[in-house]
């Protein structure tokens, strides 16, 4: 009998290219997001796993707030060529223009929050009903009261005390017009389950996400990358650190950490050695209050 | 490495959200910067030490409130077993959040307060179990430290415990003496308390035998999602994608489309892009059949040797889960894992009592966190099978086709 075990990684798989299927049932016009960063390299590496020898039932979309690495949105335009999947690329800067929303100021500004109009129009535009994204429950505690399928009203927002009950592998995802849901079919895998399926799979990272050389400002005991896209100061300590990045978010809110593991395994002893939780370590966004992250997912971000 | 999914239920103050704090602390799943947040949080209230409770309190409501309101998932792994942990509170109003963190597990982890011993809510977490049919049951008696780590009190708790398992048919129950706060018997024995000779409880849930709850012998396939390519090259492809729920399947058998009931035999398994010869619970596939017939999504294919129930005819054991009443007469969609069909409530013939498992007269209407035995119709026939037989296949949710949400959760019988 016991040949009829499944690995916990093989479970973990088949539950998400469950979930995605599900998606293809259930809605007219889903949509992938995509960021470039391996949460989603990994969807992309399921849902070529849940459709083929067929086309994706949906397009990938990345919401580009324009202060993005450069190795990842190459990566992004290569991987979408290479396996010959739509890729639809909205900019935040377009629609800071269209509807002249203010953009933060200071230092790091972050084009973070103004991400979520962009996103919202977007979802619009093409009618999306479903957004397919790369969040696990994991990585917040606000995280991990949301379902698999989340419902959002038009305007995008969660609403934590009206979350649908959700049983066994059964999934509701009935809408009204103008409403959309969000899915994520990798809830149930934690930052080190990703990093493992990485390795046993095989699957091609931005260059980023290991050891590499970049002058880097030091602010705070984190490290932002040097880029066009903050401002220095004659008292800006900048210097040059063996980096790499755990999380691929804009440029100026995405911190690296000192790092010379220049291989998968050598991120995933890394990461097994440091106590440091991924987004207190390397989201300088998620510090600010404690209730950060819950605030903008009512807001209607991820 | 395998997964075990478990659920804890335990009446207000019993220590629940401490032992699951304890358990990811013992585990060394708590980073670094959580568990600053931990002290962070923990000062601005009046006791000193850090408060593991404050882990699984997820939204910022729920701290205001100062209570846990909804079903939250928590991860942690040891070298031999990922966790995941539906930690779902046991308030009389949230029998709703239980069956749902329920419908997922394994295996349930009753709190016990030492000092209260077996009180109404133990009973009422027992029975939404066994109505939930969950396989394994860990009656865990906390605060052990409070009454002298007493072995008699302990036992007696036990024979309490016992008498209520025997009465639902809970089959494993496992009885754990513990100190959440102090963390005895959570990893290490507790050296307060030699006379217990078990495993501690985190090394019973990486033991914990998994491989019977899944049913090897009735094949069920849902058909999710057709893959039809229509290139050229693979003009004449048709996959049916689905994740098999349970049973295996090879190359060759004969199989039959439900409910439509066409007999045919599988040409090619695929998995993982590839082709296969045997298939098993729980992996996602992709099927081809021999015969060039009629399926689409929420057909289920089954082995011939074991066929499902067909019918447009259900009883079911219903939790009624929405704020507005369950009126009889009233249309609902009923989702059976990828099958939506309409579906009307027919007849309620008695509400079960989840506190003592009694039956009790029917009154017109069914609220909130009710169970009821029922009749459903639906408007297409279903297949399925006996939930107490195969959960994969007998569990089933109602939506209310004008507001969407799901309103019930049926346990077909
Ligand atoms: N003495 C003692 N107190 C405990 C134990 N476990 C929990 N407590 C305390 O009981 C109270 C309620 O615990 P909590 O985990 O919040 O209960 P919950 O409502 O079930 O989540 C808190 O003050 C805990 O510190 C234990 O094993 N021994």
């Amino acid at each position: 009998m016991s040949t009829y075990k499944l690995d916990y990684l093989d479970q973990l798989e088949s539950e998400a290219i469950h979930i995605m299927r599900e998606v293809a049932g259930q809605f007219e016009r889903p949509a992938l997001l995509f960021s470039g960063g391996k949460d989603s390299i990994t969807l992309v590496h399921l849902a070529l796993k849940a459709f083929r020898p067929g086309k994706f039932p949906f397009p990938l979309v990345h919401i580009d707030t324009g202060h993005n690495f450069p190795e990842a949105l190459a990566f992004r335009d290569a991987l979408a060529a290479n396996i010959g999947e739509t890729l639809i690329v909205r900019q935040v800067a377009d629609t800071i223009a269209r509807q002249q929303l203010t953009e933060q100021k200071g230092k790091f500004a972050s084009r973070n929050a103004l991400q979520t109009y962009t996103l919202l129009e977007t979802i619009e535009a093409f009618e999306f009903d479903c957004c397919i994204g790369g969040a696990r429950r994991d990585e917040e505690k606000a995280r991990a009261k949301e379902r698999v399928f989340s419902v959002r009203n038009e305007f995008g927002e969660w609403d934590p005390k009206q979350q649908r009950p959700e049983l066994w592998n059964t999934y509701n995802g009935r809408i009204q017009k103008g409403e959309n849901v969000r899915v994520f079919p990798i809830s149930n895998w934690t930052e080190l389950d990703v990093w493992h399926y990485i390795r046993r799979e095989n699957i091609a990272l931005p260059s980023i996400y290991f050891s590499h050389e970049r002058p880097v400002l030091v602010h705070d005991d984190q490290l932002i990358a040097l880029c066009d896209f903050i401002q220095i100061e004659a008292s800006d300590v900048i210097e040059t650190r063996r980096v790499r990045y755990r999380t691929v978010g804009d440029m100026t809110c995405t911190a690296a950490v000192e790092s010379n593991a220049a291989d998968i395994d050598a991120v995933i002893n890394e990461i097994i050695a440091t106590r440091i939780s991924e987004r207190g370590e390397t989201r300088i966004d998620d510090r600010a209050t404690e209730a950060a992250m819950e605030d903008r997912k009512k807001n209607g971000y991820f | 490495m395998d997964i075990l999914r478990f659920i804890t239920a335990g009446s207000v103050d019993d220590g629940k959200s401490t032992l699951i704090g304890r358990l990811l602390y013992d585990s060394k799943s708590i980073l670094v910067d959580q568990l600053e947040a931990l002290e962070r949080q923990t000062k601005n209230k009046s006791n000193g030490e850090i408060d593991l409770a404050l882990l699984t309190d997820g939204l910022r409501a729920e701290r205001e409130q100062g209570i846990t309101i909804d079903v939250a998932y928590k991860y942690f792994s040891t070298p031999n077993r990922k966790f995941i942990i539906a930690d779902a509170p046991g308030h009389i109003q949230y029998t709703r959040n239980m069956v749902t963190g329920a419908s997922n597990s394994e295996l349930i982890i009753v709190l016990v307060d030492a000092r209260q011993g077996v009180v109404e809510q133990t009973r009422r977490h027992s029975i939404i179990a066994s109505l939930l049919r969950l396989p394994h049951v860990v009656v865990a008696i906390n605060k052990m430290d409070l009454v002298d780590y007493s072995e008699n009190v302990f036992s007696n708790i036990v024979i309490d415990y016992a008498a209520i398992a025997e009465k639902l048919g809970l089959k494993d129950v496992t009885y754990i003496p513990i100190s959440a706060l102090d963390g005895d018997n959570i990893v290490e024995a507790s050296t307060n308390m030699p006379w217990y000779t078990g495993k501690p409880l985190l090394q019973f849930l990486e033991a914990v035998a998994l491989t019977d709850d899944i049913d090897l012998e009735n094949a069920r396939f849902p058909v999710q999602y057709v893959i039809r390519p229509q290139t050229e090259a693979l003009h004449d492809y048709r996959g049916y994608a689905g994740k098999i729920i349970s049973g295996t399947y090879r190359k060759g058998d004969a199989v039959t489309v439900l409910p439509a009931g066409i007999e045919t035999s599988i040409e090619k398994i695929e998995h993982n892009l590839q082709e296969t010869e045997e298939a098993f619970a729980q992996q996602s596939v992709v099927m081809h059949l021999a015969d060039d017939v009629d399926v689409s999504r929420g057909d289920v294919i089954v082995k011939n040797n074991s066929t499902a129930k067909v019918s447009n005819e259900l009883e079911v054991l219903l939790c009624w889960m929405d704020t507005k009443p369950l009126l009889t007469g009233n249309k609902y969609l009923l989702q059976l894992n990828s099958n939506r069909v309409r579906a009307v409530v027919k007849a309620v013939q008695y509400k079960v009592d989840v506190n003592t498992l009694e039956n009790i007269t029917y009154d017109g209407a069914v609220k909130l966190n009710e169970v009821v035995k029922a009749t459903i119709k639906t408007a297409s026939p279903l297949a399925h099978d006996s939930y107490r037989y195969l959960r994969a296949n007998g569990g089933a949710i109602l939506i209310d086709e004008t507001s969407n949400i799901t309103v019930g959760a049926c346990m077909i019988q």
